[in-house]
C-alpha cells in the first residue's frame, strides 16, 4: 500500500478512536451518537439474529433490478442516440441538468400507475442512474477510434453487429465508469425512496428505528449501508484499474 | 454554435417536454399527473397565497445558506487538496466514498445533532453538495499548467498571490462545473430535509400534498423547483460558455 494509503488508514483509525473515546467519556450525548464499538455490536446482532433479513434482502433485490435496468436501458439509449446528432444536441441541456430535478416528486405518479410495492422504488432507482449511464455511453462511443468505424463499413456490418462487436468493446472503459455511477446512484435512489416514502426495506428500517428512538439498531443499519457501499466501491475500483491498464495499451 | 440554433434547440426541447407531459396526462389521468395548463393555473393560484410565499421564502433562505457554505467551503477545501498533493491523495478516496453513500441514511444523525431546526436542513444541503464541489475543484487545481505557477513565482508573487491570481482563474472552468453539480444536489438535499423534518418550506408543502394526493399542488411545486434548478444550472453553463468564447484561457 502506498504512503498515502497508510496515512489514510491512520486518519480513519484516529477518527474512529476519537469518536469512541468521546462517546465513552460522555462528551457526546449517548442519545445522539453511540460509540463505534456498540455500532459494530449492533450490526453483528442484526446480521446474526436475522430479524431485519427481510428488509435487507428487499432493498438489495430492488437495487439489483434497478441497476440492471439502468445499465441495459442506458446503453441502449446511448447507442441509439449517438448517431442522431441534432437530437443529441437538443437533449444535451436536459441531460446535464437531469440531476437538478426533484424526481421523487413524481413518486406518487408511479404509485398510481404501478401500485404500492417494490415497482415504484425500483423505478426511482432506475431513473436515478439513467442519465449518468446514457452520458457515459455517449462519451465512450465518442471515443471509439475512427478506424473501427471504417472496418465496420468495409465488412458491410449492420447497425446492431457494429454496436455489439466493435463499438461497445471499444467504449468499454467509459461504459464501466457509467456502470459504477449507475450502481452508486441506484443505491442512493432506492434507499432514499425507501426512507422517505415506503414501508419496507433498509431505508425504511433506518427511519423507523430513528422514530422509535432505537439509536442502537439505527446505527447498526447505517453502518451496514456504509460498509456495503465501501466494499462495492472497492471492488468496482479494482475492476476499473484493470480496465485502465487495457485502455493505456 | 450560432445563437439562433441554440434558441431553436431550446424551443424544440420545451415543446417536446410539454408534448410528452400532455400525452402522459391523457394516458394516466389527472389524479396522477395534471396537465401542463392545470399545473400552470395552480401555480398562479399558489403564488398569490401568503402561506405559499412564506414557505417559498423559507426554502430559499435555507437553500441560499447551504449554497453559500458549499461554494465557500467546498472550493476552499478543493484548493487546499489540489495544492498539497499528499493531503489530496489521502483525502480523495475518502471523499469519493462519502459521495457514493446514500446520505439519506445519515440524516437521522444530523437531526440528532442539530435538532429539528433550519440548521439541520442547511446541514443536509451542505452534506450533499460539499463533496462534489471539493472533488471537482481539486481536479481543476491539479490540472492547472505548472508553467503558469512557475511564471508567477518567477515574478516574485507571494504564496496567497499565486493562489488568487493564477491558480483560481486557471481552474475556474472546472470549479464552475463542480459548482453546477454541487449546487443542484445541495438544493435537493435541503428539499429532502424539509420533506420529512420540517413544518415550513416547499418540501413540507410537497410531502403534505403527496399525503393528500393533491396532484395539482404536487406538480406545481415540482415544476417550480425543476425550473429554478434548471435555470441555475443553465446560468452556470452559460457563464462557462461565455468565458470560453471570450478567449480567456
Amino acid at each position: 500500500m502506498s504512503r498515502a494509503g497508510w496515512i489514510r488508514c491512520a486518519v480513519i483509525a484516529v477518527a474512529v478512536a476519537a469518536l469512541e473515546i468521546a462517546c465513552r467519556m460522555q462528551l457526546i450525548d449517548p442519545f445522539t451518537v453511540i460509540p463505534p464499538s456498540q455500532m459494530a455490536a449492533a450490526l453483528a446482532d442484526i446480521l446474526t439474529t436475522r430479524e431485519l433479513l427481510l428488509e435487507i434482502s428487499t432493498s438489495l433485490l430492488n437495487i439489483l433490478i434497478a441497476v440492471c435496468c439502468t445499465i441495459v436501458a442506458g446503453i441502449a439509449i446511448g447507442v441509439v442516440l449517438h448517431p442522431l446528432h441534432r437530437v443529441r444536441r437538443i437533449l444535451d441541456p436536459f441531460l446535464s441538468s437531469y440531476y437538478a430535478l426533484p424526481l421523487f416528486a413524481f413518486y406518487p405518479l408511479f404509485i398510481v400507475i404501478f401500485g404500492v410495492g417494490s415497482i415504484p422504488i425500483i423505478i426511482m432507482g432506475f431513473l436515478a442512474g439513467l442519465a449518468a449511464m446514457i452520458l457515459s455511453t455517449l462519451d465512450g462511443l465518442d471515443n471509439v477510434p475512427r478506424t473501427l468505424t471504417k472496418v465496420a463499413r468495409m465488412h458491410h456490418m449492420g447497425r446492431l453487429s457494429t454496436a455489439l462487436q466493435l463499438q461497445l468493446p471499444a467504449a468499454a472503459p467509459y461504459v464501466l465508469t457509467g456502470i459504477k455511477l449507475a450502481i452508486a446512484y441506484g443505491f442512493i435512489g432506492v434507499i432514499a425512496s425507501e426512507f422517505i416514502l415506503s414501508g419496507r426495506g433498509l431505508g425504511f428500517a433506518i427511519g423507523f428505528s430513528y422514530n422509535n428512538f432505537d439509536t442502537r439498531t439505527m446505527y447498526g443499519l447505517i453502518l451496514f449501508v456504509l460498509l456495503l457501499v465501501i466494499l462495492l466501491n472497492l471492488l468496482l475500483h479494482a475492476w476499473d484499474q484493470r480496465m485502465q491498464l487495457r485502455r493505456r495499451r | 454554435m450560432r445563437k439562433s440554433e441554440r434558441i431553436q434547440d431550446a424551443v424544440i426541447l420545451c415543446a417536446a417536454i410539454l408534448l410528452v407531459w400532455q400525452c402522459l396526462h391523457w394516458v394516466v389521468g389527472s389524479t396522477a399527473l395534471t396537465s401542463p395548463l392545470d399545473t400552470a393555473l395552480r401555480l398562479k393560484e399558489l403564488s398569490g397565497a401568503d402561506w405559499f410565499r412564506a414557505d417559498a421564502w423559507e426554502s430559499l433562505r435555507a437553500m441560499g445558506a447551504a449554497a453559500l457554505i458549499v461554494a465557500l467551503c467546498g472550493v476552499s477545501i478543493g484548493i487546499i487538496l489540489g495544492l498539497h498533493r499528499l493531503t489530496g491523495s489521502v483525502a480523495e478516496p475518502i471523499l469519493i466514498t462519502f459521495h457514493a453513500l446514500p446520505k439519506v441514511s445519515l440524516y437521522p444523525v444530523v437531526l440528532l445533532i442539530f435538532g429539528l431546526t433550519i440548521s439541520a436542513r442547511v446541514a443536509f444541503g451542505v452534506m450533499h453538495g460539499i463533496v462534489p464541489v471539493a472533488l471537482f475543484t481539486m481536479a481543476a487545481v491539479l490540472n492547472v499548467r505548472p508553467v503558469l505557477v512557475r511564471a508567477g513565482r518567477l515574478m516574485h508573487l507571494s504564496g496567497p498571490g499565486v493562489v488568487t491570481r493564477i491558480v483560481l482563474p486557471a481552474a475556474l472552468p472546472g470549479i464552475v462545473t463542480g459548482l453546477r453539480i454541487g449546487l443542484s444536489v445541495t438544493i435537493l438535499g435541503v428539499l429532502i430535509g424539509e420533506m420529512f423534518a420540517s413544518k415550513k418550506g416547499l418540501g413540507f408543502r410537497l410531502i403534505n400534498a403527496i399525503g393528500n394526493n393533491d396532484a395539482p399542488t404536487i406538480m406545481a411545486i415540482a415544476v417550480l423547483l425543476s425550473v429554478f434548478a434548471m435555470a441555475l444550472n443553465y446560468a452556470l453553463i452559460l457563464i462557462l460558455a461565455d468565458r470560453r468564447e471570450s478567449g480567456t484561457r
